[in-house]
């Protein structure tokens, strides 16, 4: 029962058939991998072994490798954690909160968007694990398991422990749904594979039969994982914010944060997405598909967010003024002015002014402009969350403790592993999954295309 | 053969054959029944056999679980004092060299592990040092001397002693160097040495000398004593660059005697005052209420002008060259004039002639007998530099034959110590008794090292009537011998100096009337570690009468000063001073020593020079965390390289560096750490003299240093809600003068802080624990941050560590200068003034009744205890460090690295990482893993012990019997800890807790009294007490 406007442009160019849809796609799981996918593995492997360098020394020798001390006890580790987060929440918005919005335009970029939630998901989990100064118990202790302590249970009023069911819950659902999308295709691609490639796509695709009642029962599943995940969207990052927003410290201690975390955190997925999907539609040819309109509108996404985020920062300096209170008025002066005054311009720049440049058409239909601007707000982004917790916390009540932190390079060597995790993870899954969600695809194509009909 | 018809019968009811018992008899189980077994009774059905089966399991495999026995010996024969557990204490005495502290000795199994201060002590009353504090760690040295040597190679005692005593004897012409000796029965022992050898010298030095003081008691009354100070009695006090608090002769004495006219209250609001005219700015002049910055050159000169204004307020003849104009120094003479008899004036100078004056003008004021007493004379210090600087000559000239160094270091710490090392080469037979190896030692032949002062038996006699003893705590670690012993048995002599100290303390016995044993009284001085002659002996030896009249005249040493004081002097002066942590360096190779804060420059593990803010700005230096530039700074043709440190206090024109570094021969923790002053001393005057007027340079170089600070930033920013401070005027019309009042709004009206909270609140049944700091009896000396390592085994992390920001100090004192006069944007309150007030703050975790700390925790590692406590758990720690950065205070430490047995830190934290070292460890408190989260306790293990030795004695607990180490450390009892549930324990009485709740939040009714960021309502259990100046008005 598609509705089809003339007005409308049309979600996939080209003018698609089904066949071309599952060609198209399928082709990158078939083919063998290219030069390019073959050079960006390598220096993805490359980033991870050496960043496992810094990873086994912070283990062995202890979170001293860092340049934490003892008034910052949390810097790069906490702030590329929730950064990590904040990416990851582009995925389920686009494919969660668009499907109940009914947006079909989210269907060409949902798969992409959610494999990079599920990554962006497992680099920012290994942080509040590795940052622990015994990982190998906190592990375990942080959760909620029965022990033989006599009656030691975990502390419900910790912000920390929301965070265990915030990140767990969201990872679980995200992943869920995630691979309930795939299943379709991988049934697609195990119906056109020969040998083992048929025998591993086959168990990846349970069974699935392609009847109606399959196809229904899908439907129904995923509006079920829509819905719960909706939700999910805001409490993970207002959980994150809460770490902050809890405590007593100025500059941490604000009501805003919830709100102000959560647009930023989808301001900085959709960068992220964007960052990615400008690459694969070109490697893999997927420009009817990715269209400019989808970038655009995801531009749009990016200016109101953004914007949101932007009048978070005015909000934040106005409430420490009327506040009265004279440690808090010194936590944002400090952040403007004091000794990192040029993170906290590099977020402003990056985060508040960069992505007004949308407001023209010409810059926001722009593929270029776009690239550059999406890594822009991803560093933008990366600074706001470093002027969060350091700036707030190297100068915070007692002037004698006021301090500078100074990152090591475990700090940075830990954010590469990171980024070689994500990228090899990314890479692997552009490889050998299907990148597009042929099946939902197909299904807004009958809109678009003169040839199905 | 007969069949054996013997019947085997498992149990009674069997051969009784009873029915019951043959009904059952082929049941395994009898009477066991399965709960729903409906087949028959007894019978057991499957579910019933897989748990017994299960528990079999578990039962077989719970057993085989029991953890190994680790080998625990048993005394055989338990010696009868000794409890595994339980602490024994003894009285006993802490010296180096004319350092003098009365202590009690704290040993557990055998071993000392903590030094306290005796209460019956008349001298230290109870108060300790940093340095006092430290010295048990030097008891475990593992870098002591191991035995005797001859040429560096260890050999057995009696090969020494067999060649020794001949070898002196042939080389005749012996001198004994020692610093000063406190101990009668060691110069007893050098007497009866000299008598054995004859042709034997003592010549005594004393690296932080005060020969300009006995040299002008000389020269003005006829007797080279060292007076007694009373700052207790005084009402006003001038101080001329007298580092009393810290330094100067017996620092903790003065300061117990500071400290009794610095508190206040409103039954007793009346405080001395104290003006401090000195070029370094030293932990004394931080206290000082009015402070004048001062050229070295201007010292002599200041003393002779307040002779002049004295002397014109008196009426008497006023003599030339004083007529320097200061500011203050008018007022501090009219003040002092107003108080004659009731006021002190003291200079930390070494040069006789301004001691002179110095006599003077305290004999003109009247003070002499009541706050500076010549009748009862302390021997602190008894270094006569005019004999040592000849010594030095003769040993060059080679006509010294033997060498004793008694326990000291002078090719170190004496100012021509390089000529001296090559002296010592030139004469025949040289010995060193010290027990670590040093830059004397390890130049001479002969090394017969002396017991620790912790194994040793000595007695002392620091001033007239007061004599105190030292008892061995654990039998000698290595094979040493003590000093006095040796000497003895190289006289020929074979009684152990315990006898010959017993000898000795015969005719003290015999000088008494109420004890007619001899034993027990030799037991009760034993037990109270001191003892005071019933009367105070009329003297008949010369040295000190009664009453000394004035013999000199003042006209010859103010002809002198003006001679050598050009307050024309235009070059840099340098002026060399001691650290309160380390002090003369003899004791250097402690890392506890190393890593405590210098109170002033926050600065660990160096020294440096230190430059007054506009010489920084004019030379366009600037600090920030540490990082600097290195100087060359030249003096007396020598020329050095050195970090550069703006120190806010310093004299315009001066240069201050610390004595006590660059040592190569102390051992692996302080060899190449800072440099070494002492050469730059100059002893052309006939006095070792520390201010250096003539021929100073200091150049920049462009190299970059760090110096490892604790505290990088300064001030306080003007907040009000860290340090709340008035004047004494103030504070009379209104005891809470200084007091910020933090309100709220809420519902319409503002309320306090402590009004509005999330929590309902503790409720302490039984006890609460709280703190009360008064600012104004702090002097930042330190002690306390040491005792509280030593107590609570506090990893030492080094340098560079400390450059990390990571020490682990669990009480800190935060130090803070205030802002130059009308500083009001954030970068002006930044910076210091030129001259800052300055407040010390000891800063320990709050115990907050609503901690920040307890509610982040993901895993309850720390938590609230019934008592008022905030406890840490450090087995439960995951170490998240959200606790540290939510803590307000920022007095939570995290184990950045394993501190402990760990190759990395062996060099800096010896107490645990070397097997010797390890000792020193307080069993009663875990040493910390690698990524746990530490914290001040509150002594919680004291706390415990207490506890437990009232519960076990069925009483409640009395009021003072627990403390922690930090309070039972403060020399000027700044600290006070107790049970705030206790109406009448001293906490709540300064406190004035009217009502008694057993709420958490106590309503304190003291108006001085307040809680650190109050507007956050953590509501700590730790009040500060506001500090109170004596001047017109704060200069911040």
């Amino acid at each position: 029962m598609q509705v089809t406007s003339s007005v409308r442009e049309p979600l996939v160019t080209g003018g698609k058939t089904y066949k071309d849809v599952t060609n198209d796609v399928s082709r990158q799981v078939e083919g063998k991998p290219s030069v390019t996918w073959l050079l960006g593995l390598a220096v993805s492997v490359g980033a991870l072994l050496l960043g496992s360098l810094a990873l086994v020394a912070t283990l062995w020798e202890g979170i001293g490798m860092w340049g934490l001390n003892k008034t910052v006890g949390w810097a790069w580790d906490i702030t590329n954690f929730v950064w990590w987060v904040g990416i990851g929440h582009a995925g389920t918005l686009i494919s969660a909160v668009l499907l109940l919005f009914r947006q079909k335009w989210r269907t060409s970029i949902n798969r992409a968007a959610e494999a990079m939630t599920i990554f962006a998901v497992i680099c920012a989990a290994m942080f509040p694990i590795i940052h622990m100064g015994r990982p190998w118990l906190g592990a375990i202790w942080a959760l909620p398991l029965p022990n033989t302590y006599g009656s030691l249970w975990v502390n419900f009023n910790s912000p920390l422990l929301w965070d265990v069911f915030a990140i767990s819950t969201y990872f679980a659902v995200s992943l869920v749904f995630w691979y309930i999308g795939l299943i379709p295709d991988f049934a697609t691609i195990r119906d056109r594979a020969v040998g083992i490639r048929k025998t591993i796509y086959g168990a990846l695709s349970f069974g699935w039969d392609g009847a109606a009642r399959t196809w229904m029962r899908y439907e129904s599943v995923s509006l079920i994982l829509a819905g719960l995940a909706t939700p999910l969207v805001l409490s993970v990052h207002t959980i994150v914010s809460f770490d902050f927003a809890t405590s007593v410290i100025p500059g941490w201690h604000t009501t805003i944060f919830p709100p102000y975390f959560v647009a930023g955190a989808i301001f900085s997925g959709f960068a992220m997405v964007l960052t990615l999907m400008i690459v694969t539609r070109k490697a893999f040819n997927l420009e009817d598909y990715i269209t400019i309109g989808h970038i655009e509108l995801m531009n749009i996404v990016i200016i109101i967010t953004g914007s949101i985020v932007g009048i978070a920062y005015i909000t934040e300096f106005f409430m420490a003024w009327y506040s009265g209170v004279a440690a808090e008025q010194y936590a944002f002066v400090n952040r403007m002015f004091g000794p990192y005054w040029w993170a906290y311009w590099s977020m402003m720049t990056c985060n508040v002014i960069s992505p007004q440049l949308f407001w023209f058409k010409k810059i926001r239909t722009s593929i270029a402009a776009t690239f550059i601007l999406s890594l822009v707000v991803n560093i933008g982004m990366w600074f706001e969350r470093f002027v969060i917790i350091v700036t707030s916390l190297h100068r915070d009540y007692l002037p004698s403790s006021w301090v500078m932190f100074y990152p090591t390079m475990y700090d940075v060597g830990i954010y590469l592993f990171t980024f070689g995790l994500f990228f090899t993870c990314f890479l692997l899954f552009a490889k050998f999954f299907p990148v597009i969600n042929m099946a939902e695809v197909k299904a807004v194509l009958k809109s678009s295309s003169e040839k199905v009909k | 053969m007969k069949e054996n018809k013997k019947t085997y019968w498992k149990g009674l009811e069997q051969l009784t054959n009873d029915p019951e018992f043959v009904k059952h008899a082929d049941k395994e189980f009898p009477g066991f029944k399965g709960s729903n077994s409906k087949a028959g009774e007894g019978d057991s059905s499957r579910r019933d056999f897989l748990k017994l089966m299960g528990f079999s399991l578990a039962a077989a495999s719970l057993a085989a679980c029991e953890a190994p026995v680790r080998k625990a010996i048993p005394y055989v024969n338990k010696p009868v004092d000794l409890d595994p557990s339980i602490p024994n204490y003894y009285a006993s005495t802490f010296i180096s060299g004319g350092d003098y502290a009365a202590i009690v000795v704290k040993t557990r199994e055998g071993r000392p592990i903590k030094v306290d201060g005796n209460d019956l002590s008349s001298i230290t009353q109870g108060g300790t040092s940093a340095l006092v504090e430290s010295s048990v760690l030097s008891l475990y040295d593992s870098q002591r001397m191991k035995g005797p040597q001859v040429n560096g190679e260890l050999v057995e005692w009696a090969a020494i002693d067999a060649e020794l005593p001949a070898k002196l004897r042939a080389a005749g012409n012996i001198k004994i160097v020692s610093n000063t000796i406190l101990s009668p029965s060691t110069e007893r022992a050098i007497q009866q040495f000299s008598e054995a050898m004859g042709e034997v010298e003592l010549i005594t030095y004393d690296p932080l000398s005060s020969y300009g003081i006995t040299k002008a008691s000389e020269t003005y009354f006829g007797s080279n004593a060292l007076p007694t100070y009373q700052f207790d009695k005084a009402e006003v006090i001038v101080s001329f660059g007298a580092d009393f608090l810290g330094t100067w002769i017996s620092p903790i004495e003065f300061a117990k005697q500071y400290s009794k006219g610095r508190k206040i209250s409103k039954q007793n609001p009346e405080m001395s005052r104290h003006f401090q005219f000195e070029s370094n700015l030293s932990l004394t002049g931080a206290n000082a209420d009015y402070r004048t910055p001062i050229r070295a050159s201007q010292s002599g000169l200041a003393v002779l002008s307040l002779y002049n204004l004295l002397a014109q307020n008196a009426g008497s003849g006023t003599v030339s060259g004083g007529s320097l104009e200061l500011p203050n120094l008018a007022r501090a003479a009219d003040e002092l004039w107003a108080q004659r008899g009731s006021s002190i004036v003291v200079s930390g100078s070494n040069d006789p002639n301004v001691q002179i004056v110095i006599n003077a003008i305290n004999e003109l004021l009247g003070n002499h007998g009541n706050t500076v007493d010549f009748s009862r004379p302390s021997y602190f210090r008894k270094g006569n530099d005019e004999r040592m600087n000849q010594l030095v000559t003769e040993m060059n000239a080679g006509s010294v034959g033997g060498i004793i160094f008694y326990n000291c270091n002078p090719v170190y710490d004496f100012a021509r110590g390089s000529e001296l090392a090559e002296g010592i080469a030139k004469v025949k037979v040289s010995v060193a008794t010290t027990e670590t190896k040093n830059e004397t030692a390890s130049l001479v032949q002969y090394i017969t090292p002396d017991h620790h002062y912790l194994e040793s038996w000595n007695d002392f006699y620091p001033r007239r009537g007061e004599y105190s003893l030292s008892q061995p705590t654990i039998s000698p670690l290595f094979n040493t011998r003590q000093a006095q012993e040796s000497l003895l048995k190289w006289a020929g002599i074979n009684t152990s100096y315990y006898d010959f100290i017993r000898e000795n303390w015969q005719g003290l016995f015999d000088s008494q009337e109420t004890i007619n044993d001899f034993q027990e009284f030799w037991d009760r001085c034993l037990y109270k570690g001191v003892y005071t002659e019933p009367i105070a002996a009329p003297s008949e030896d010369e040295s000190s009468p009664a009453i000394l009249t004035p013999v000199g005249d003042i006209g010859t040493a103010a002809t002198a000063l003006s001679r050598d004081n050009n307050d024309a002097a235009s070059g840099p002066e340098l002026v060399l001073y001691a650290k309160v942590g380390i002090g003369s360096g003899a004791y250097a190779n402690n890392p506890w020593l190393q890593e405590m804060p210098d109170p002033i420059s926050k600065a660990t593990w160096d020294n440096y020079v230190t430059v007054s803010q506009k010489w920084a700005s004019d030379n366009g230096l600037k600090m920030q965390e540490g990082a600097t530039k290195l100087a060359n700074v030249t003096a007396n043709g020598i020329s050095i390289t050195v970090p550069v440190l703006v120190q806010p206090g310093q004299a315009e024109g001066t240069i201050g560096l610390a004595l006590g570094y660059g040592r190569t021969e102390a051992g692996r923790v302080a060899n190449g750490v800072g440099v070494n002053a002492y050469p730059f001393l100059d002893t052309s005057k006939g006095h070792v003299s520390y201010d250096i007027l003539e021929g100073v340079s200091i150049e920049l170089t462009a190299e970059t240093y760090r110096i490892a600070q604790t505290q990088t930033h300064h001030t306080y920013m003007g907040r009000e809600f860290v340090i709340q401070e008035a004047t004494l005027e103030e504070y009379k019309e209104d005891a809470s003068a200084g007091r910020y009042h933090p309100e709220i709004y809420m519902d319409g009206e503002f309320v306090k802080p402590s009004k509005i909270s999330l929590w309902s609140g503790h409720k302490y049944s039984q006890h609460h624990w709280g703190l009360a700091i008064d600012m104004n009896s702090c002097t930042g000396c330190s002690a306390c941050t040491v005792a509280c390592q030593v107590e609570n085994n506090v990893a030492v992390v080094g340098k560079q560590e400390v450059l990390n920001r990571r020490e682990m100090a669990w009480i800190r004192i935060d130090r803070y200068y205030s802002s130059p006069e009308g500083a009001s944007s954030n970068q002006e309150l930044e910076q210091a003034a030129d001259n800052p007030e300055v407040t010390f703050q000891p800063m320990m975790c709050q115990h907050c009744n609503n901690a920040p700390c307890e509610t982040v925790c993901p895993v309850v590692a720390t938590t609230h205890s019934s008592e008022g406590l905030n406890q840490m758990t450090y087995n439960r720690c995951i170490g998240t460090r959200y606790c540290a950065n939510n803590c307000p205070y920022k007095v939570r430490r995290f184990n950045w690295f394993k501190y402990h047995d760990n190759k990395d830190f062996a060099g800096v934290n010896t107490p645990q990482n070397d097997d010797l070292g390890k000792m020193v460890l307080n069993p009663d408190v875990t040493v910390r893993a690698r990524g746990v989260m530490e914290k001040c306790s509150m002594c919680v293990q004291r706390i415990q012990a207490g506890k437990l030795s009232a519960k076990r004695e069925n009483r409640k607990i009395k009021d003072g019997e627990i403390n922690v180490a930090c309070a039972i450390a403060c020399p000027t009892e700044a600290l006070v800890f107790g049970d705030l549930n206790d109406a009448q324990s001293k906490v709540s009485q300064l406190l004035k807790i009217e009502e008694n709740t057993l709420s958490a939040n106590k309503e304190v009714n003291e108006e001085r009294a307040y809680h650190v960021l109050e507007e956050i309502n953590v509501s700590p259990n730790v009040w500060y007490f506001t500090k109170i100046r004596n001047k017109d008005k704060n200069e911040a």
